[in-house]
């Protein structure tokens, strides 16, 4: 450990009440390529936004070359020689520029010369590209022509340029195809063969056990340990990444399953809904969990219409649909709890009761004309069934808790007597006694004979409410367990992109 | 400390108080003011005439209260009553066309522009304010060039040396200048309408699908509303009620003046920002927007009555312009960060 080149040590970071830091370590080697592991909120991207600058530490020390620094912005970070290559390339890239420039548009901004040379410019930046064997890329072509690959090259020869000591690849490969992230690897080893240390956040197993010389593991913004890939296999590091496995406490469905409701065949929507195909039956509660862009919401949208499959069918009782809009999925049955529940879900400065009617305006209405004496007392029946804390159905729902507006988002499609389900992430952002409310009533809907889908990333919710799971990863469905196959280390291993030998 | 909460609490008082009752109490505190300086002011005579003079932008701005009501904005009304104003002027002068033909081709002309609006705004995609700045331009140009710069009146010499055939007629221009029970006919056609944009705003189930629309459109996408016809309505009618007002004006002044409407679209999205926030609504409504032409009515028949120079009222218009968009935004960032 003493010969570290970058040192972490006992680092605290909260945000209000909330520890996202808790004595984290971090050890890094001078050229080598160390994987930084998780799941969701286990502190990763916090640590390296205080590694870059973005955060400060409340506590610990941070040693450099064995020097102890403190690293209070992010142009601090870079004059270390700490470069981050985020995902979203685009929010570092000057689009309106040449490649050139933006290359060096550090030192431009930082430099003395009223004037710039094109001709320096271009040659430096070609320098930098060579290096990277990327030298195919023509330096003055303007940014927004390239693709999301070379914008990333180009970041990367911007972190060279400033003689980059460390870089940090946050999930650089997500947005990149299988040879795009082939050519980014052997540019990784290449910095690597150059001295450079190399930080690789990802989802994805496979290509971490590609890549990274050693893998450290963090959990609940906690080091939970660090691995000499050669050392340790992929069921290891899931485990580390699950920590103590929770306890599973959802009782287990106890009515019988109805006809087929929902049948899709083999959909295919763009890159992140490919070849999809399942089933499922009235009654009956499916899981589909992937990690964050997977592909997930990407599914319901396009179950809903929202986003509409070009290749493949959907049938609901046997009957195929034609989807073009949201209106289609519902006429045909189907209700959608989306992610986004105040920017997709709801009505935010409209009243409980306008919200509660809204799908289903129709039924509130004689001729033209709304009845609002049954706007409310619908909305009181679902304050009532629901649980919703409130003491008004005419408070606008921003005064309301998450819980009780996700509450809300489910209430309003009860009055259409929907048979079909898509509850995306529905559990994101509320507190543990809503979360209760909402599994129960999705139970209930089950109970009631409806078909119900289960989005989410949260492995462990997925596991106690589903009857089955369907595991996502990159678009596709690569796996289906039963409730009693699945474990949280088989769910994570599929849904990392690996397979069981 | 106390203090210090205790005076952000007063802050936020006065500003919801503002907000909620600041028009109204800038309304009552005009009317005091005016009927304290003039005895002409404060009779039956005179706000039948002020009813009558704001009946116009009114419909202007009940047309630019719909497409707000969607999320939407519309500049080019003006230029549509201009056009609409024209057309109407030159079927009767020009064309010596039916009464009823009269009064249907330019509401056709007013649903044109609208829907070239809405397939710039929602097919191609352009921000709604350049949008209906472009076609506040255009549609000014065509009625420029449709009347060759002159305004048309009975019996006006036309180009070709010959004088036009017909005249305005009296029927139509009763729907101007007429009176019914007491009141003026277009104080009628305004409180009609302004009555219809209010029911069905607020109590129609379409009103409910403009409103939420307006609110959220992927919601609303996602509750099942085809977001881009609501859009494409709105600024159809828009376009009718601007080309409303233009037969209104044509029927008032007995002439074809050109260039009728551009003075009005400012009274009128001025009109629409004091309506917002009546009562503390804080959306764009029917009633607020009648209440909010009233407000500029009043105050501009008020200056009048004290002789200041016509070219001095865009100050005040503006002015009133922008308080009420300061009220509003102030109150709507207040909002928002409590949320």
């Amino acid at each position: 450990m003493l010969n570290s080149f970058l040192s972490m040590k006992g680092i605290d970071k909260s945000f209000g009440k909330v520890n996202a830091l808790k004595k984290a370590e971090f050890h890094l080697k001078k050229g080598e390529v160390h994987a930084l592991l998780g799941v969701n909120g286990a502190g990763k991207s916090t640590l390296m936004k205080v590694l870059s600058g973005v955060y400060e530490q409340d506590m610990g020390e941070i040693l450099l070359e064995g020097r102890k620094i403190r690293i209070r912005s992010p142009k601090i970070a870079k004059d270390l020689g700490i470069f981050c290559v985020y995902q979203e390339v685009d929010t570092a890239i000057v689009l309106e520029l040449s490649v050139a420039e933006n290359i060096l548009l550090d030192s431009i901004v930082a430099g003395t010369n009223m004037f710039i040379s094109k001709k320096k410019l271009n040659s430096e930046a070609r320098k930098a590209l060579k290096q990277l064997q990327a030298e195919d890329i023509p330096v003055e072509k303007p940014a927004f022509m390239l693709s999301l690959a070379e914008k990333q090259l180009v970041l990367i020869a911007r972190a060279l340029i400033s003689s980059a000591k460390i870089i940090i690849f946050d999930e650089p490969t997500a947005p990149l195809s299988l040879l795009e992230s082939t050519k980014l690897f052997s540019v990784i080893k290449k910095l690597k063969a150059n001295g450079v240390g190399c930080i690789f956040i990802s989802h994805r197993l496979p290509e971490v056990f590609e890549i990274c010389d050693r893998i450290t593991v963090m959990g609940e913004g906690t080091l939970v340990g660090t691995y000499n890939t050669s050392e340790t296999n992929q069921e290891e590091i899931i485990e580390a990444m699950l920590g103590t496995s929770y306890h599973n406490d959802f009782p287990v469905r106890t009515h019988a399953l109805g006809n087929v409701l929902l049948h899709v065949k083999d959909i295919s929507r763009g890159e992140k809904v490919r070849n999809i195909s399942f089933k499922v039956s009235e009654g009956e509660i499916v899981g589909i969990v992937g990690l964050v862009g997977a592909g997930k919401t990407e599914l319901a949208k396009t179950l809903f219409g929202y986003s509409p499959h070009t290749e493949g069918s959907i049938e609901i009782l046997g009957n195929t649909l034609k989807l073009k809009h949201p209106n289609d999925a519902i006429k045909a049955g189907m209700a959608l709890i989306p992610e986004e529940r105040r920017k997709e879900g709801l009505f935010v400065q409209e009243t409980l009761q306008t919200n509660a009617s809204f799908p289903n305006l129709q039924n509130f209405s004689r001729f033209l004309f709304m009845n609002k004496r049954k706007e409310k007392s619908f909305a009181k029946v679902i304050i009532e069934r629901l649980q919703i804390k409130t003491n008004s159905t005419e408070k606008p729902l921003v005064h309301l808790s998450g819980g009780n507006q996700q509450k809300v988002a489910i209430g309003k499609w009860t009055s259409l007597d929907s048979v079909l389900y898509l509850f995306d992430e529905p559990t994101k952002g509320v507190d543990i006694g809503a979360k209760t409310d909402i599994y129960r009533m999705i139970r209930e809907f089950a109970e009631k004979g409806k078909g119900c889908l289960y989005f989410s990333s949260e492995i462990h919710e997925v596991l106690g409410i589903s009857d089955r799971i369907l595991i996502m990863y990159d678009g596709q469905i690569v796996k289906e367990l039963s409730r009693k196959e699945a474990t949280q280390e088989r769910i994570l291993l599929y849904a990392s992109g690996g397979k069981e030998q | 400390m106390q203090a210090v909460v205790k005076n952000n609490k007063l802050q936020e008082r006065a500003v919801n108080f503002l907000f909620k009752f600041g028009a109204i109490a800038l309304l009552i505190c005009i009317i005091i003011y005016f009927s304290s300086i003039s005895d002409a002011f404060f009779t039956y005579a005179n706000f039948t005439d002020i009813l009558r003079s704001i009946s116009i932008v009114t419909l202007l701005a009940l047309g630019v209260t719909f497409t707000l009501v969607v999320g939407g904005f519309d500049l080019s009304v003006g230029s549509t009553m201009s056009l609409s104003t024209v057309v109407t002027a030159s079927l009767m002068v020009w064309y010596e066309m039916p009464i009823w033909l009269v009064l249907i081709l330019p509401i056709i002309v007013g649903v044109l522009v609208g829907l070239v609006n809405s397939f710039l705004i929602v097919i191609i995609g352009i921000p709604d304010l350049l949008a209906t700045l472009s076609t506040m331009y255009i549609v000014a140009g065509f009625h420029r060039t449709y009347t060759e710069g002159y305004s048309i009146y009975n019996n006006m010499p036309l180009t070709s040396g010959e004088t036009a055939p017909g005249q305005f007629s009296e029927a139509f221009l009763w729907i101007g200048q007429g009176r019914l029970l007491g009141l003026p006919v277009p104080v009628w056609v305004m409180l009609i309408l302004v009555v219809i944009a209010y029911i069905v705003l607020n109590h129609t189930r379409w009103g409910r699908i403009l409103y939420m629309t307006g609110g959220n459109e992927e919601a609303a996408t996602l509750s099942g509303v085809n977001t881009r016809k609501v859009k494409f309505i709105a600024y159809t009618i828009s376009g009718v009620f601007a080309s409303l007002a233009g037969i209104l004006f044509t029927a008032r002044v007995g002439s074809g003046q050109i260039d009728a409407g551009t003075p009005l679209l400012m009274e009128a999205v001025a009109a629409v920002f004091v309506g917002y926030s009546v009562l503390g609504i804080g959306k764009p409504n029917a009633l607020g927007t009648f209440f909010g032409a009233a407000v500029i009515g009043i105050l501009l028949n008020g200056l009048t009555i004290l002789n200041l120079p016509y070219y001095a009222f865009d100050i005040i218009k503006g002015t009133v312009l922008v308080l009420a968009l300061a009220v509003t935004y102030v109150y709507a960032k207040k909002r928002f960060t409590r949320a």
